[in-house]
């Protein structure tokens, strides 16, 4: 397992999918309006959380219903932790 | 702009080149005139069990020097290659796209014969192993073969006529056809026009392989394997990369002063509508397809100085192939030189037409005609002049083009030196 934290991961995946710098990578920052990702670019990036985080959502995937709503990196942190 | 019902002339401006054996239209020249092959034993995958081992790979390429980074990672490697060439083409053009007065005047049609297969291969591995939900949503837009058009008319605000043609080995030879059409019609001032194939893959050699259409006897000599209209040819070599042509009409290169390398002046298609992979064995369509395309140029058969032959290494395509230069030239086909560059390239599928349009425009230009390499012992069924092993010098003021493509599709280009 690694020994970073929730924060960090999320924006290492993000940092990769969406080919943007770190310091971007803010609580408040949204994958459309502030990381240039288009609808495409979300459904992967909710794949890729899917597969890093496989042992904290217990290898269950994020159902459609709620991935509609992680608009931000901040979104997703407290999701992730939301499931632990 | 149309003023009368004459169509517009069309001249060739650009040219974008991506090959093993060069990533620019000089480089790519100079080998070829130097009769520099770019077969090698395949590195992008272990080849072993494979019945064909070598091909044309293209090396030393980082399509970031081309393109987003993030847009490299959503496009598979055959639209890397596609805006790979079209940049190169634009900078030998010389031409600022930004500087255009009308988008809607600048089109962009190249096409692909197979489209994005690595994409395919890999995400059918991902479907069986993880499950359909794990399918990346790229998938189909990086693999469908019109998306070179499209992402490069994003990349470069052209909103012209834009589509992708499919027409297996002459794809691109069909593509510069039908761009040369809207240009001479009035619908376009300028248009990006070629293919692009990155099929040296294991699905594609695999896929190649089963139809016997390979060589596997040359295994062990690479650099030998591609030997069009040679007695001893065994298949053909696949090779990878991306051809683009700037093409304009003569009056708007001439208004912003561009270099011309000569003129387009005739296309023609037809079909052998006579089996799926194998060509009519009387050469009666090609050679059709040759008269056409010089009928539209309205240049007579004797005017015709070089042919860069689609010359395969097949044993049907080269022996068909010469019997339809035969039926089209009569007597004067002994005195045409013909080369295939494909004995250096490889074959690149769809993106052959256009790299190979490419030599007979650069013959036109400056009277050097590339050999055809591996020429070392005839066949009598292919007796002309195949420009055998070594450059020559010559004055071309004709040259032509043509393709053959699984689906008995046929295409020829006609280009002439501008007066």
């Amino acid at each position: 397992m690694s020994d970073l934290s929730i924060e960090e991961r999320v924006k290492r995946i993000i940092v990769n999918q969406l080919n943007v710098n770190e310091e971007q990578v803010v609580p408040t920052a949204h994958f459309l309006n502030d990381l240039g990702a288009d609808s495409l670019d979300t459904v992967e990036l909710v794949m890729a959380f899917e597969e890093e985080f496989k042992a904290e959502l217990q290898g269950k995937e994020i159902p459609e219903t709620d991935a509609e709503k992680l608009m931000t990196v901040g979104d997703i942190n407290a999701y992730i932790t939301s499931k632990m | 702009m149309p003023t009368s019902s004459a169509p517009e002339r069309v001249v060739v401006t650009g040219i974008g080149i991506i090959t093993s054996i060069g990533h620019n239209i000089t480089t790519y020249w100079d080998n070829l005139l130097a009769g520099t092959s770019g077969i090698t034993r395949i590195t992008t995958f272990d080849p072993t069990d494979y019945p064909s081992q070598v091909g044309a790979e293209v090396k030393d390429f980082d399509a970031k020097q081309y393109m987003d980074p993030k847009e490299v990672k959503r496009n598979d490697r055959y639209s890397h290659f596609a805006m790979a060439a079209s940049r190169e083409a634009l900078k030998d053009a010389i031409l600022d796209t930004t500087k255009l007065a009308d988008a809607s005047r600048f089109g962009v049609i190249i096409g692909s014969g197979i489209g994005g297969i690595e994409t395919m291969e890999k995400q059918a591995m991902t479907l069986f192993e993880k499950g359909p939900r794990k399918v990346s949503p790229f998938m189909i837009p990086s693999l469908i073969a019109n998306i070179a058009s499209g992402i490069v008319a994003i990349e470069f605000k052209a909103q012209g006529p834009n589509f992708g043609v499919v027409s297996a080995c002459a794809t691109s030879c069909h593509a510069i056809g039908e761009a040369f059409r809207f240009l001479q019609r009035g619908e376009a001032d300028v248009m990006l026009a070629g293919g692009s194939e990155a099929a040296v893959t294991s699905l594609g050699y695999a896929g190649f392989c089963a139809m016997r259409a390979m060589s596997t006897n040359f295994n062990d000599e690479p650099a030998r394997a591609s030997r069009p209209f040679d007695l001893n040819r065994d298949g053909f070599i696949m090779g990878e990369g991306a051809g683009v042509l700037v093409l304009e009409t003569l009056s708007h290169a001439k208004a912003r002063g561009a270099r011309i390398y000569c003129e387009l002046a005739g296309y023609a298609a037809t079909c052998d509508a006579y089996h799926i992979t194998s060509p009519d064995p009387e050469g009666k369509p090609l050679s059709k397809c040759i008269t056409q395309a010089l009928a539209d140029a309205k240049i007579k058969p004797e005017e015709v100085d070089y042919i860069n032959a689609h010359g395969t290494s097949t044993p049907y395509n080269d022996k068909f192939e010469t019997l339809a230069f035969k039926r089209a030239f009569g007597e004067h086909a002994k005195t045409i030189a013909i080369s295939s560059t494909k004995s250096m390239t490889g074959h690149l599928l769809g993106a052959a037409g256009a790299i190979e349009a490419a030599v007979a425009i650069k013959a036109v230009q400056t009277g050097e005609i590339p050999p055809t390499i591996n020429y070392e012992t005839p066949d009598p069924e292919c007796d002309l002049n195949y420009t055998p092993n070594v450059k020559i010098k010559r004055k071309v003021r004709v040259a032509i083009s043509d393709n053959l493509g699984f689906g008995g599709q046929n295409a020829a280009l006609v280009f002439r030196a501008l007066d």
